[in-house]
């Protein structure tokens, strides 16, 4: 409830006005979404934006990503696979 | 155990295509700079492919392409290009993921950052498919425990 009542506050999406579409932060930091769109081409040589924000902006991101998928095949290994002896893991 | 299907036209057809869908893999992986696509989208079609193959031609034909004790190697394999890469940024003296920083000498900053994104998309793509094969052979082999 608390958080519908919330949600009705939210700036509409594209908006010029909602903080993380503005040119500077109150605080004058840039903000993040200008900063992308302004430097991905230039600072690391790929066109696509995207790629560019997940591999490199978003590193950390992409890396817990993949530990989660790597995850998710240890654990059906561990639970799943059976030795060949009859010996559990 | 997978039975591996009947029908001829299935098998002959799928072996086939399964060359074309890993060259398109790999087009999607290597050319994620400029078009949409990347490690995961990349990865889960070299998965697929094996999986059509583990699927038609059997686990025996399948396990020369990629064989079953490799699948869990390769999914570590994978994470492990990704993290190295962040601790070869800090042996170049950046902070960790820090392309930038990679210890490759005579490349421009933005062209060591790009090379870093083909380094940890493939590392990405690499443990996808690792991973989906992993999950469809333990749970296709329907061993459980007792």
């Amino acid at each position: 409830m608390l958080l519908v009542y919330a949600a009705t506050e939210l700036p509409m999406r594209g908006s010029i006005d909602a903080p993380c579409n503005v040119d500077s932060s109150l605080t004058g930091t840039p903000g993040a979404s200008t900063y992308y769109i302004r430097n991905a081409q230039k600072e690391m040589n790929t066109p696509n934006m995207v790629t560019a924000i997940l591999a490199d902006y978003r590193g950390y991101d992409t890396l817990g990503e993949t530990t989660v998928i790597f995850c998710a095949g240890i654990v059906v290994f561990l639970i799943l696979r059976k030795l060949k002896d009859g010996k559990k893991i | 155990m997978v039975k591996k299907s009947s029908s001829i036209i299935v098998g002959i057809v799928s072996r086939a295509i399964v060359p074309f869908i890993q060259l398109f893999a790999l087009y999607v992986i290597v050319h994620g700079h400029s078009s949409p696509g990347g490690g995961f989208q990349g990865g889960a079609l070299l998965g697929a492919s094996i999986l059509l193959l583990r699927l038609t031609v059997g686990r025996e034909g399948s396990e020369l392409v990629f064989p079953e004790r490799m699948g869990t190697p390769m999914s570590g394999f994978g994470v492990f290009i990704y993290a190295f890469v962040g601790v070869a940024a800090m042996i170049g003296g950046g902070v960790y993921l820090n392309y930038a920083f990679l210890p490759i000498g005579g490349m421009q900053p933005a062209e060591l950052r790009s090379l870093g994104i083909l380094l940890v998309e493939t590392g990405v793509g690499i443990g996808v498919m690792a991973t989906m094969i992993v999950i469809f052979d333990d749970i296709a082999k329907g061993n459980f425990h007792d």
